[in-house]
């Protein structure tokens, strides 16, 4: 099989665990096609996207446009600062006034829950969700998946450690669903008041004493804290956590062996994670920014594909 | 669906001798030549006749690549099955090298097209030349012909010609099958 299940890429939740080696083994192509000399194939060359930044994004919104433009598609812009959304027009209405402009794929951050799904309900183009509110972030999960496989050789029977602010955290979230979909036990790690309470319910084990908690995974997954969505304080002091949950050399020093860091950035330095780990050989944080590019073009080939002329 | 065998191993093997021969005529000890098979047939036969080379006439140094041109294809979203790429493996630039693209059978022409697009994302070589086993006469949607070919067949379009290899069915062969 080489086609995708769903329509729409909204969530892993969607997904079966064939989608996923789907994506993956077209992301290989993808791979070798960034790394010629010439980083372009003219696949979807009558194709055109809009990516709609609803909440701020640096790199999610590059690596996208990167990945439509090695593909050859059209891509037009927009960003929620800049444009009428701040006049009182509707979700619908922004989008269809966009649509009507002949897009293809639209490519949505929001800030709310369900976004994408409630698009996809409403307009006539394929929907890659590229994170709504604290809810998912397939494509991010994808391409932390994609890395831990190209470290590991493979994810089915790894135990990974997802550490830090899982409350707030759509990365979190997405992970949990593709990692269990590939076979892989995951185990979350932070502040109680950063924890879900129902979490356990997903088949995730808890654990808030950090150095346990890496001595029991293979790969640890550490998230950025985030000080933007925290509306009341969740901890006492930033400088607490980092004691308590910040990740750096001498604790994993002491480990005694060697586990795979990995952060989806942007990374507060010196708060969950020192430069020292981050810049380190057991990071893969910057492979995680290659192989997000490939994935995506992956996510975007398949879902054109569908796209009848 | 009736069969009928075109080349037996027999002939494909004195084929892939003469192949190599021409190719030699051309190309001397191929310093400045590398052979790419288009994947996923074409490779069968790329993969032979660089063996032969080596172990038959003595090329050292002979540079072989297998390319896959699924995201250059022109019916992307025109067929009703998905297009599923193969890998590619090309481990060197062809910036100022003579390349022979190397294909089972030529019908179409439109893989061909698709090649040279490809190709051209790992530079600027000097020229291109073109091997297939089979030239299918006749059917042609563009205007591309080979510079070294196995056999020539005049088959109709309702027509297909098989090739088999040894590495997948055992057996080195040429069908034509009618539908």
């Amino acid at each position: 099989m080489s086609e995708l299940s769903v329509e729409h890429l909204l969530g892993i939740k969607y997904l079966k665990a064939n989608d996923i080696d789907v994506i993956f083994k077209t992301a290989d192509h993808f791979k070798e096609v960034i790394n010629r000399p010439i980083k372009k194939v003219p696949s979807l060359r009558d194709i055109t996207i809009a990516n709609l930044f609803f909440e701020n994004s640096t790199r999610t919104k590059l690596s996208f446009e990167l990945a439509e433009k090695r593909l050859s598609a059209d891509v037009i812009n927009f960003s929620a600062s800049q444009s009428s959304v701040k006049k009182g027009e509707t979700l619908i209405d922004t989008v269809n006034n966009i649509l009507s402009m002949k897009v293809d794929i639209v490519v949505m951050r929001h800030p709310n829950v369900g976004a994408g799904v409630f698009l996809s309900k409403h307009v006539d183009a394929k929907i890659i969700n590229a994170g709504d509110g604290t809810h998912e972030h397939p494509t991010q999960a994808l391409l932390d998946s994609y890395s831990i496989r190209e470290k590991l050789g493979s994810v089915k029977g790894k135990k990974i450690l997802i550490v830090g602010d899982v409350l707030h955290s759509r990365v979190a979230l997405s992970n949990i669903f593709a990692l269990q979909l590939q076979g892989a036990t995951v185990k979350v790690c932070g502040p109680t008041t950063l924890i879900p309470k129902y979490i356990s319910s997903l088949g995730v084990t808890v654990e808030t004493n950090l150095k346990k908690a890496l001595e029991w995974c293979d790969v640890a997954n550490v998230l950025r804290v985030q000080h933007e969505r925290m509306d009341i304080k969740y901890f006492p002091s930033t400088r607490e956590y980092t004691q308590l949950f910040g990740i750096n050399k001498e604790i994993l020093d002491n480990l005694g062996k060697k586990i795979v860091i990995m952060h989806p950035g942007p990374i507060n330095r010196g708060v969950e994670i020192t430069s020292d780990v981050a810049d380190s050989n057991e990071s893969i944080i910057l492979n995680q920014v290659e192989n997000g590019v490939a994935v995506r073009m992956a996510v975007i080939y398949l879902l054109a594909q569908q796209i009848k002329r | 669906m009736s069969r009928k065998t075109l080349l037996n191993s027999k002939d494909i093997e004195i084929i892939l001798h003469r192949l190599a021969c021409q190719l030699i005529e051309n190309h001397n000890d191929f310093s400045n030549t590398v052979l790419i098979g288009l994947q996923p047939r074409g490779s069968f036969l790329a993969n032979r006749l660089a063996n032969l080379l080596k172990e038959e006439y003595h090329i050292k140094n002979l540079e072989l690549g297998l390319l896959d041109i699924t995201f250059y294809r022109d019916d992307f979203r025109r067929k009703d099955t998905p297009l599923a790429a193969a890998t590619t493996d090309i481990n060197f630039l062809i910036e100022d090298k003579k390349v022979v693209i190397i294909d089972d059978v030529l019908f179409s022409g439109r893989s061909i097209r698709a090649a040279l697009t490809a190709i051209q994302s790992y530079g600027r070589p000097t020229n291109i030349e073109l091997l297939v086993l089979i030239d299918r006469r006749f059917s042609r949607h563009l205007p591309i012909q080979p510079n070294y070919r196995g056999r020539q067949v005049d088959a109709i379009n309702k027509e297909k010609v098989l090739v088999t290899w040894k590495e997948t069915n055992n057996k080195d062969a040429v069908y034509i099958e009618q539908k």
